[in-house]
Order: C-alpha cells, then structure tokens, then sequence
C-alpha cells in the first residue's frame, strides 16, 4: 500500500458504479466540471447499457494533470453505489486505491490492498429538505461530498457546478448543495483519510470549454447555417438532432421577419430522414441527418442516389458496435468502409473524421461547403465516445471563411449560361457542373433529376459511352475534394523511421501511447487523419516511414484496408493495430500491442 | 357542365413534355396529357411547378409532361420523403407526385401514409392499374383476388384500397377518378391543385399490356361498364364569376377552397356530402363489395393546417436565403463558449 506521504495529485481514474435511471448523471457531472473549473484537465466516459431503468451503469472521470484524456483500463477509486456489481468494481481497482460505498452495504471486502471509506448514505439523505420522490436522486449528492473532502475539491467548485447544471435554478442547486455540503462536513467530523489522491488547483483553463461532440456537431451546423434537418430517433446520434431542436429556435430566427429559418422533421424512419434530405439538397437547401449504424444500412440506397444524381447533403454517422443491433450504447468506428462505398454500384463518398469535440464544431458548418461546393452527399463520421460524452476541449473557433455555396445559378447568372449550360455538363473542366434549384423561375431553369443514367442535359439516356464518360467524371470530382477538406494533422520527431496513423476519438489513446513508447526508446511519426479521400501528405507520409500502425477501433482494420486500397504499392507497409470491444481504446492496449508487433 | 380557362400568357405548349415511351394506349398517357390541360386552364406558371416520382412506368411520366418544370424521378416507393424536403425549399411551389400501385401501396406504403399523415401540401396522383408493368406483369398490391394473370397464375391475396389507406390516415383530400374519364381527372387534379393539403388522387389507369382482361378491376372495360360518378365536378378557380342561378337549386354542392376557388359538384343519382369521412368510408365499402368504380372527390376538408403551415416560414424562399440570414453572428458563439466553461 501507498504510504500517505506520496501523494497523488491530479493524477488518477474515477469511477462512478450506480444503477441506470438513479440520477447519478447529475452528480457525476457535478464533480467533473468542478474539477474542470479549478484547472484540472478532465475527461469524462459514460458507459451504460441500453436499458431505461435499473442495470448496471459506470461514469469513469480521468483526472490528468497532463492533459491526457483517453480511457484507463483500472480505477483508483471506485465510488460504488450498486450492490450488484460490487464485487466486480473492486476487482477494478488497482493496489493502493480506494473504494466508497453505502454502509448498508451487506456484502465484505476481501482485498486488503485498498482503502475503504463507507458513507451514511441514507442518514445523510433523508434529512435533506427534499420530497420522498427526490430523495433516491439527491441520495448521490453524499457521494459528491465526501468525495471532496477526500480529494480536497473546493465546495464552492461544487456549488459552481451545480449552479452550471441546474442553470441557475436556485431551488435545486440549494437542495442538492445542502447535501452534498453535509456529507462534506460528516466526513470531516468522522473520516480519517488514509489514501494518496488529491487534487490541486492549476491554472484556469481559459482557452477550453466543456461539452459532447453531439452538441457541438448540433452548433456547428447552425453556424453552417443548416436549413433542413430530418431524422429517426437512434442511438448513439439522437442528443444531435435534439441539440438542434434546443438550439435552432435561439440563433436561427430570420433578422428582417422573425420566422424560421430553418425545418426539422422527425422522419417515419431513416429511409424517409434520407430521402427528405436529399429533396431538401436538391431543393438547394443546407441539409443534414444524424444517424448510427443501423440507420446508415437503411440510408444506403438513398446515398447512392445523391452521389450519382449529385446532390449536397450532410449525414453524420454517430458509431456504435456492430454488427446489426449490436451494442447499441457502446462506441466503434467501424462503419468507416461501408460509409465510404456506402450505395450499391460504383460509389464512394467524401468523410470528414472529427478527432475531438471542437472538430465536431468545426466539420459541423465545414462539411456543407464542402457538400455544396461537390455537390455531393458529405459524411460526418463521429462515434459514440466522441458524440455522448463530456470532453475538455478547445473554444469553439467563429467559421473563418465565408459560406461557399458551390456553383447554384439562379435567374441572372442562368441567363448569361445559356447555350452552354446543362445540368451535368462539365463546362470548367473541373467535373462539377453548374446547377440550378426548384424556385428558378427562369424558363430554362428546370431540369428532371434522376437515379437512371443521364447524360450532359440530365435527359435519360442509356448510352454506353454517356455512362461511362460521367461516372468517371464523378470519380474525378471525388478526388477533387482533396483540396477541400481538412488536411491531416503531421507531427514528425527527428530520427524516426516509423509511423503511427489514426484517426477520430482514438487519438486521445494514441496522443497518450506514443509518448509512453517514446520514454521506452521507441520513436514514431504520427499522422491523424481528418478525412477521405486521402491527401497528398498522406502518400508521403507513407513513403517517408518503414512501417506504419494503423490505430483504430474496430475489428477488421478498416482505414487500413481504404488506405490498402488507395496506396497498393505502399500497403506492406501498414500494420493493423484494431480491435473492439465496444470501449474507448486504451493507451496501454496500443503500447503493448505496438510493442508486441516489434518484437 | 361549366369549363374553365384562365387567361394567362401560356399556350398548351409550354406545358408538354418530351414524347412518352409507354406503351399505346396505357391509361398513363391519358393523365399525362389530363394534367397538361388542368395546369394549361389554370394557367400555372409551368416554373413553379415541381414533379416527382418513384419507380415504375408511372413515375416515368412526369418526363413527359410540363418540360419547364422542375422534376425528380427518385427510388422506389420513395417519392413522399423527397418530395417533402424538396418543396421546404421554396414553398410557393406546387408539387405534384406520381406514382403507381406498387410504388406506393406496396413498396411506398410507409412514406405514403406518412406523408398523408402530415398533410403536405401536394398533389399525390396514384396510376393504378393493379399489375408491375415494367418487370412485366407480376401482381401489384392493389391487384384483386382470384386475378388470374399469364405468367402469375391466381393473385391469393385480397387488395388494397388506396384510397381508403388515405382516408384512414387522415387525408385532407382523397379522390378517386378512371383515366377513361378524362374530363373527370382534369378537374379533379385543378381541385387538388387548390388544395392547402395533400391531395390524394387514387386513378385507375389500365395497363393494356398486362393487365387489361375483359372485367378485371383495372381494366377499361370494367371501368367503363361500372364506373359510378358520385358527382359531376367543376372546378371554378379564384378570380372567375360563378352564377349560381346557372344551377337548378339545390343540385349543387359548393366546397371553396383555401385559396377561394370553388369545387362544384352536380348532384347525380344520390346526394353525397364529401365533407363527411364517415360517408366516404362506407362509399368505399360499399363499392368494394358491389363491384363498383366508385369516382369522383370522395372526401376534402380545406380548412385544416398543411405541414408547412406549422413551420412559421417566413415568405422569402428558404432556398434564396442569404449567409446573413443564416449565420448567427460571432457575438453569439462568443456567448456559447461562455456558457460551456
């Protein structure tokens, strides 16, 4: 066991076990964002099951002084409030840490390695000033206490983050305070702290904020300036489309007359979500679904037909395990691949990959000028553990270009095109025609869009010749996008002949790995990449390295197989470093297996 | 009975399309050409009109009517989702949507009904003729039971009304028409136009090649020996003077629309009040089980809210809105940042 005088700061993994619907979620936040507001970089992973009421549920915040936010594979303390899965939460927990349960807890401790500290968790909530209905949920709030006067969080942080929870409504903050500042003071009166972990005040995070990737995609889009949102309630993506619903009506009334400026529709399923936001796209509207895997499966024919029929929408794939149902509440990024060629035919799609929440804020207004500039469907592909849960994460950046509306004529410049002009006509040289919207009311204006092979004027045509010269002309507009979207994050260390590649909500891990190998003697590049197709750096990326891991959270290696593809001639020298298992990746899994591939 | 022309500077012309492919004498081609003449009479700007369809001979027609208009030839069975996003886009536009028995009551059946649920604004024209013309001649969902067709052998299932699927969804508008009746499914398609709602239009339309048997419920021959008019129906659009007195009293019921224009309908046989669902639904069933075609606007109730109407838009087209409209300023992402330290 530790000896008290080594202690640890800033340092170290809690865990939160409780029962799914106790309301834990309040206190667990509580004690995350009051962390967050004294300094201390933070992270925060939910992991619960798909169920409303009564199994199982963990929240594990990361304490870091160093910055680093990817998931531990053990626990220092476990704050275990479930009795069902309390002996498995021990097991968790490495030598020295400590445990905080209820004192009615029947069940003994056998480890004599750690610390235990049992809480009146039912005295201390039944004399709060609240109804016998609330009482189960505020019953959390003594576990917030006691654990800040065991980690010396200041109450004032507390109270702060409560008030931030609540927001502003005093009744609750009061009544949920008023617990949590009594456990606080019995536990001062009757504990004898006889554990390391501790936290310290460090300098204000000033530059950072605090939320989910959903919220921050939601907002993105808005500064985008999203008119048209359908969508199919789904897991892990739903707090997307609703943080629009939440968000829209405050930011998006038009200036001149006070009405909307935009329309959500909650679709009857995906197939219609698609199918409204391709209308909407072809309508020349900024467009946009959310979905998840199973909802990408039945989007397929519908994406298939805006890549060929060439109309601009966005479809954020918030991933989640599968295959089929599969985990429904746990992370993966694996329908990489199939968004990709998602469509039946010859089809591929351009993906922007967000790394963090503030590129969820980011590709959120990006992937439509990008979407209308190739007048194509654009994919956001996010997961579960970027999308659900709190992340640190750097302010988000106002858009810094102008919107790029992409080449949409209306009456005026029409008129000047006329002779030319034709709905898939390649006039630039450039593969991206100039197109017309419903609402132009120029008599040339119109055109009959189509899934069936059409030629330059958009008439049906099934010529071999017209087929074939406007696929390939749709290729080469695909590959156009590697001027558009965002360029790979590079970082080069001198001497190294080894790469790392990845991509998404793996790279926290991957961040944390690579400097745990640098300090055992191995050196490697990284390259993260930010979307597909692949640039030009990517190549020489590959050229310039002997050997690149490709780090990822899926069972099959899939950006490995698309960077297989794209690179055959350089695919020997690509490792698979994937796997699955509905968790966030860990730093120490990656080492270990990097290391063990070295060997 | 009364016709109505609009004065407007369009000739017929500007409504054609390009030259049908379908088969001679499909009963398609005749509502093609129904809807030339109702969006000619009513003088529509061909512009602001937007076509849609599915998969299937029918939703191949909209290439050949109004060349001027926008049109989006889609998936199968998913006309009602695409049509919805696209007409958001600017909503003075009128959509008009067409497909077929398969396309919406087998494959579409969801989208339709959804789509009818919500009440958008469109005309929703259904070519029915009971049979899949375009895979060559397999049974469609609205075929009888008991059809015997060549290569199918006996259909076992009993059919679906789409009409009745649209009443019990709620439709604001549902007709039914005979592409036999020209006259009748030009006026009803101008009535539909009119209406702030969706607008059902269920018409059989006999598919000559596959599916035109001496007495099959979709044949021109069934249609003609047993199609039962409700009514006779005059459309009279907004600006026009209509003399009452030109009609005996009480031999015509007045329906008037959102816009002002009138419906007329000439009592015939029997009085029938299209403003009760109640009296449609048991028409419906009626028709089914004498073997009748039952036609003519089978129910309308004008005065409920569209979709768009609970969207609060403002009258500038979404689609010709500006980057300051739809940006919100850096003020306010400064205020967002705030509010998520």
């Amino acid at each position: 066991m530790k000896s008290q005088t080594q202690n640890i700061i800033n340092d170290f993994c809690i865990t939160f076990a409780t029962v799914n619907g106790s309301g834990s979620q309040t206190a667990n936040n509580t004690i995350l964002r009051a962390l967050f507001k004294m300094g201390i970089p933070i992270s925060g992973k939910n992991k619960f099951p798909s169920n409303i009421q009564g199994l199982p549920t963990w929240y594990s915040i990361r304490v870091s002084k160093d910055g680093y936010l990817g998931r531990l594979e053990k626990d220092d303390i476990v704050v275990c409030m479930n009795p069902a899965s309390f002996e498995n939460d021990l097991a968790y927990l490495t030598p020295g840490g400590v445990v905080l349960y209820p004192d009615d807890f029947k069940q003994s401790i056998q480890r004599t390695d750690i610390t235990a500290y049992s809480m009146p968790v039912k005295a201390l909530s039944r004399s709060a000033d609240v109804s016998p209905a609330l009482r189960d949920y505020i019953a959390n709030m003594v576990y917030v206490g006691v654990l800040a006067w065991l980690l010396q969080i200041d109450l004032d942080e507390i109270q702060q983050a409560l008030n931030h929870h609540f927001k502003g409504k005093q009744k609750a903050v009061e009544s949920n305070f008023s617990v949590a500042r009594e456990a606080f003071q019995w536990a001062g009166a009757n504990l004898k702290k006889n554990d390391p972990y501790r936290v310290e005040r460090m300098a204000p995070l000033e530059e950072y904020i605090m939320t989910d990737g959903n919220t921050a995609g939601a907002l993105g889009s808005i500064f985008g300036g999203v008119q048209f949102v359908a969508w199919y309630p789904i897991t892990p993506a739903s707090t997307l489309p609703e943080a629009l619903i939440e968000f829209l009506p405050q930011y998006r009334k038009d200036p001149l007359t006070g009405k909307n400026t935009y329309a959500v529709v909650q679709a009857e399923d995906e197939l219609a979500a698609i199918g409204m936001i391709i209308g909407a796209g072809f309508g020349g509207l900024r467009s946009m679904t959310a979905t998840s895997g199973p909802g990408l499966s039945l989007m397929t024919e519908y994406a298939g037909l805006g890549y060929f029929a060439e109309v601009p929408t966005v479809i954020w794939d918030v991933q989640r395990v599968g295959p089929s149902t599969g985990l429904p509440t746990r992370t993966a990024q694996s329908d990489m691949t199939m968004a990709h060629n998602l469509g039946h035919g010859d089809t591929r799609h351009v993906l922007l990959i967000p790394g963090s929440v503030t590129e969820c804020f980011e590709f959120g207004w990006k992937a439509f000028d990008i979407a209308e500039h190739l007048q194509a469907p654009v994919f956001v592909m996010s997961d579960l553990d970027l999308g659900m849960n709190q992340w640190m994460t750097r302010k988000f950046e106002y858009p810094e270009l102008p919107m790029d509306r992409g080449k949409i004529m209306w009456e005026e410049e029409l008129e000047k095109r006329i002779g030319t002009w034709g709905r898939y006509a390649d006039v630039d040289g450039d593969a991206i025609p100039y197109r017309t919207v419903p609402g132009n009311l120029h008599s040339s204006a119109a055109y009959m869009a189509r899934g069936t092979g059409h030629d330059p004027v958009a008439h049906y045509s099934e010529d071999p010749q017209v087929w074939e010269i406007n696929l390939n002309r749709l290729v080469t507009k695909y590959y156009s996008a590697r001027d558009l979207v965002p360029q790979p994050m590079i970082d080069v260390l001198p001497g190294a002949n080894q790469g790392i590649i990845t991509y998404g909500s793996s790279d926290p891990a991957v961040i944390e790995a690579r400097d745990i190998l640098r300090k055992n003697g191995v050196n490697l590049n990284k390259l993260r990449l930010r979307a597909v197709p692949f640039t030009s750096e990517v190549e020489s990326f590959l050229r310039s390295n002997d050997t690149v891991y490709v780090v990822e959270n899926n069972q099959d290696g899939q950006m490995a197989q698309l960077l297989s593809q794209e690179f055959p001639a350089l695919a020997g020298k690509l490792v698979k470093v994937a796997h699955n298992d509905g968790l966030p990746l860990s730093a120490e899994w990656i080492v270990e297996s990097i290391l063990k591939e070295g060997e | 009975m009364m016709e109505t022309q609009v004065e407007s500077k369009y000739t017929k012309n500007d409504y054609r399309g390009l030259p049908s492919t379908l088969c001679q004498g499909c009963g398609h081609n005749s509502i093609s050409s129904q809807i030339i003449s109702a969006c000619f009479e009513l003088g529509i700007q061909p512009e602001k009109v937007v076509k849609f369809s599915g998969i299937g001979c029918s939703s191949k027609s909209p290439t050949y009517f109004l060349n001027r208009s926008f049109g989006f030839n889609g998936l199968h069975g998913r006309m009602a989702s695409l049509a919805l996003g696209t007409l958001f886009a600017d909503i003075s536009l009128k959509g008009i949507g067409v497909s077929g028995d398969g396309d919406t009551a087998s494959i579409g059946m969801g989208g339709f009904k959804h789509l009818v649920r919500r009440n958008m604004p469109m005309v929703y024209i259904v070519e029915n003729n009971g049979v899949y013309g375009l895979t060559k001649g397999q049974f469609s969902a609205t075929a009888e039971k008991g059809l015997m067709l060549k290569k199918q052998g006996t259909n076992p299932y009993l059919p679906v009304d789409i009409a009745m699927e649209a009443l019990v969804s709620n439709a604001t508008f549902v007709a039914r028409s005979f592409a036999g009746d020209p006259r009748q499914v030009k006026e009803l398609i101008k009535a539909a136009l009119s209406h702030n709602g969706i607008a059902v239009i269920d018409i059989i339309s006999p598919c000559v090649t596959f599916n035109n048997q001496e007495g099959t419920l979709h044949s021109y021959t069934w249609g003609k020996d047993r199609e039962a008019p409700l009514h006779e129906i005059s459309f009279i659009p907004p600006r026009d003077e209509i003399m009452v007195e030109d009609f005996e009293e009480g031999s015509v019921r007045e329906v008037t629309m959102h816009d002002g224009s009138l419906v007329l309908l000439k009592k015939l046989e029997n009085d029938y009040d299209p403003t009760d669902r109640w009296q449609a639904l048991r028409i419906l069933e009626d028709a089914q089980r004498n073997n009748w075609l039952i036609t003519g606007l089978l129910y309308i109730n004008p005065e409920i809210p569209s979709l768009v109407d609970m969207y609060d838009l403002p009258q500038q087209p979404l689609n010709r809105m500006s980057q300051e409209q739809l940006r919100p300023a850096s003020s306010i992402l400064d205020d967002i940042n705030a509010m998520m330290q």
